[in-house]
């Protein structure tokens, strides 16, 4: 009795599985499979599934209305705890699926390990959160796109305004020596050092929380700066633009996202007036960002996490790339992606020639009469 | 080429620095100089003093009052409430423990230390805290503000004259005398006639008061404040202490400026990347050759 009980456990286990294998072939003729790639458990979940619920959300409403090229749109979840070792199987074992554009990963380690391997498969795979700069400024990767700014593109914005807005032609860098400002300052000094127009008269890096900074800003001062660029965090700002402006020196003050926050304007009050900082495209009045992070919310009774509208785009631009292509055809797929604007919760984007989205990003912001106003 | 006005710039930017620290630093020496204590508690003084004046301050300029009074209350009542919370950590983490091992009481004032830091977080708030301006820009001093503000001038005309004034009060007075017999042998002091305890205390109620004072001034020249930033400063001001020879009065004022000094001309002549590594190993470097510090006696008198 015991063993018929436990052969019958076993065929029936045979049986579903084969069932399933059955239901996979029969139903791969006529999806579209749209592979979503990232952390689904361990330290770095919640990187991931935002990503994946945002992928159901999309492909709910699009196979509601017809799906892609009349066909349904079915998803391929896989994990890759953010592990680049994992994540060279979990693309493989999305490639022998038979997957036709992925949607990750998420983290920028487990994407490089990724992406040679959909590269030989000819798969298009689009982050809505890898920033390595190289993953689309080296070239090796024509399949990847991503709908989140790299690393340097606050640097890049930060000197491109200052020489082309600001026409400054000596620019002091500073730093507060952590891994978020130094890396934003080596970016910025490279760019300052490729153009031909400014040149870096300083580099510095200042010691977070020190009592004051006179002797770094006499050094600016002498160094003759038109502009200062600093890579760091609000209260070493603050404090910094108090002592050039108690100094009465008029130099410019560029910064980064860690600066452009309210509380460096409560802090550094009347100082603050005038200081120009980089941070993220304000998304918060699209009205498909309101849409999106509602249907969230009805979904799954919470506010959505990290990356949830970048995956929200970025599901929406993969998907619109084969409806307009006519096919999953990588080279089709590519030319819409680059030349097709899509509409997306952060605005309409399109991708350039590397793969970063055009149109995504950060603005130039400037304190004006005590708070922080986008500039165009 | 040598630049004097640069030179010139730094020095004085140290000057203030030192200043800064040296405020902070004359509790520390006089504490140590009389139970041979050292109160990391001390900085935390400084930090509530600072909060103090803040809500004071902040409170005092809804209601329209003018700035110098304001400057004048506020400090007033960081004294007051400073030395206040410096009489009561006495008597709570150093008095019960002043017969027990050195480190015993220095743990304490660790865990001192951390106690404030976490009820100021926990009381007030994690964030940064913008301060008012209390010392007003001088119109008679705005041609020379670009080399040094007025603010400035007051922390370094300030922490002269408390240094005066302390030196004075430990050379000339009875409570001074009391004070160095206490420092010199705490059980002959007590066996003739001296209210030890009553010593003890004051130094605290003095120590605190100087801390309170400091943090009124800094927090106004630099303009913000959080619950952390009375470790931060406490620690340089100790180290200045050290270098100056700790228990020694123009010592904790001699080494800070010594520190400002370093740390400005170090920033600006080579790197401010460095600057904290070069500030330490010249303060090894000093202890090295004079392990008491500049001015410090290896045993005899401690103030």
């Amino acid at each position: 009795m015991k063993n018929l009980l436990g052969k019958l456990f076993v065929a029936s286990v045979i049986g579903m599985f084969l069932i399933a294998t059955m239901a996979g072939i029969g139903l791969a003729a006529d999806t579209i499979k749209l592979g979503v790639a990232g952390p689904h458990s361990g330290d770095l979940a919640s990187y991931g599934i935002p990503t994946v619920k945002a992928a159901e959300l999309v492909v709910k409403e699009i196979n509601a209305k017809g799906g892609v090229l009349g066909k349904q749109v079915e998803l391929l979840v896989e994990d890759d705890v953010c592990k680049p070792e994992v994540a060279t199987n979990t693309a493989t074992k999305l490639i022998s699926e038979k997957v036709d554009v992925v949607l990750g990963h998420i983290c920028s380690g487990a994407t490089k390990a990724a992406l040679g391997i959909y590269k030989d498969s000819n798969i298009i795979a689009m982050s809505p959160s890898a920033t390595n700069p190289a993953l689309t400024q080296s070239g090796d990767y024509p399949n990847f796109y991503r709908t989140i700014a790299s690393d340097d593109a606050q640097a890049k914005l930060e000197v491109d305004f200052a020489i082309n807005v600001l026409k400054v032609k000596k620019i002091a860098v500073l730093h507060d020596k952590g891994d978020y400002g130094k890396g934003l300052a080596e970016f910025a000094k490279g760019f300052i050092e490729k153009s031909p127009k400014a040149e870096v008269v300083l580099y510095e890096g200042i010691t977070p929380g020190a009592v004051d900074y006179s002797a770094v800003v006499q050094k600016i001062k002498r160094s003759k700066a038109e502009a200062v660029i600093f890579g760091g965090y609000h209260p070493e700002a603050s404090k910094i633009v108090s002592q050039m402006r108690k100094k009465r020196m008029k130099t410019y003050f560029i910064s980064d996202d860690g600066v452009k926050d309210e509380t460096f304007i409560k802090v550094a009050q009347k100082y603050a007036e005038g200081v120009y900082a980089t941070g993220p495209k304000d998304v918060s009045k699209n009205p498909m960002a309101i849409a999106a992070t509602e249907a969230h919310k009805k979904a799954y009774g919470q506010d959505p996490g990290a990356f949830f509208l970048n995956a929200y785009a970025a599901a929406l631009a993969l998907l619109n790339g084969v409806e307009q292509a006519g096919s999953t055809d990588y080279n089709a797929v590519e030319k819409a992606l680059r030349t097709q604007f899509v509409d997306t919760p952060l605005g309409k984007i399109r991708f350039d020639e590397k793969g970063d989205a055009v149109g995504v990003g950060f603005s130039m912001y400037q304190v004006q009469n005590g708070e922080y106003v986008e500039l165009q | 080429m040598f630049d004097l006005e640069y030179f010139l710039e730094l020095f004085l930017g140290g000057l203030t620095r030192g200043s800064i620290y040296a405020l902070i630093a004359l509790g520390y020496t006089m504490v140590y100089g009389i139970i041979e204590l050292i109160n990391f508690a001390h900085g935390e003084i400084y930090m509530i003093g600072a909060f103090t004046a803040l809500i004071i301050a902040s409170v005092l300029t809804m209601l329209g009052w003018n700035v110098v009074a304001i400057l004048v209350i506020a400090s007033t009542a960081a004294v007051v409430y400073s030395s206040a919370y410096g009489y009561t950590v006495e008597k709570m983490a150093y008095k019960p423990l002043r017969q027990a091992p050195r480190l015993s009481a220095l743990i304490s004032a660790i865990g001192m230390s951390l106690f404030l830091q976490n009820y100021v977080l926990l009381a007030q708030t994690p964030d940064f805290m913008p301060f008012p301006s209390l010392i007003p820009d001088l119109e008679f001093w705005e041609p020379y503000a670009h080399i040094i503000s007025s603010q400035e001038v007051v922390i370094i005309i300030t922490t002269a004259v408390v240094m005066i004034l302390l030196t004075f009060l430990i050379k000339f007075t009875r409570i001074g005398k009391a004070m160095r017999a206490t420092a010199q042998d705490r059980n002959m002091a007590m066996l003739v006639g001296i209210d030890v305890d009553r010593v003890i205390s004051v130094t605290f109620l003095i120590g605190s008061a100087t801390a309170a004072l400091g943090g009124v001034l800094i927090a106004s020249h630099i303009g913000q404040i959080n619950f952390y930033v009375g470790f931060i400063a406490g620690i340089k001001a100790f180290v200045a202490a050290v270098l100056g020879g700790i228990g020694s009065i123009p010592g904790a004022v001699l080494g800070s400026l010594v520190l400002g000094w370093t740390e400005s001309f170090f920033t600006g002549y080579v790197s401010s990347d460095y600057e904290d590594v070069f500030a330490f190993l010249f303060l090894v470097f000093i202890l090295i050759f004079r392990p008491a510090g500049i001015l410090g006696r290896s045993e005899s008198e401690k103030v």
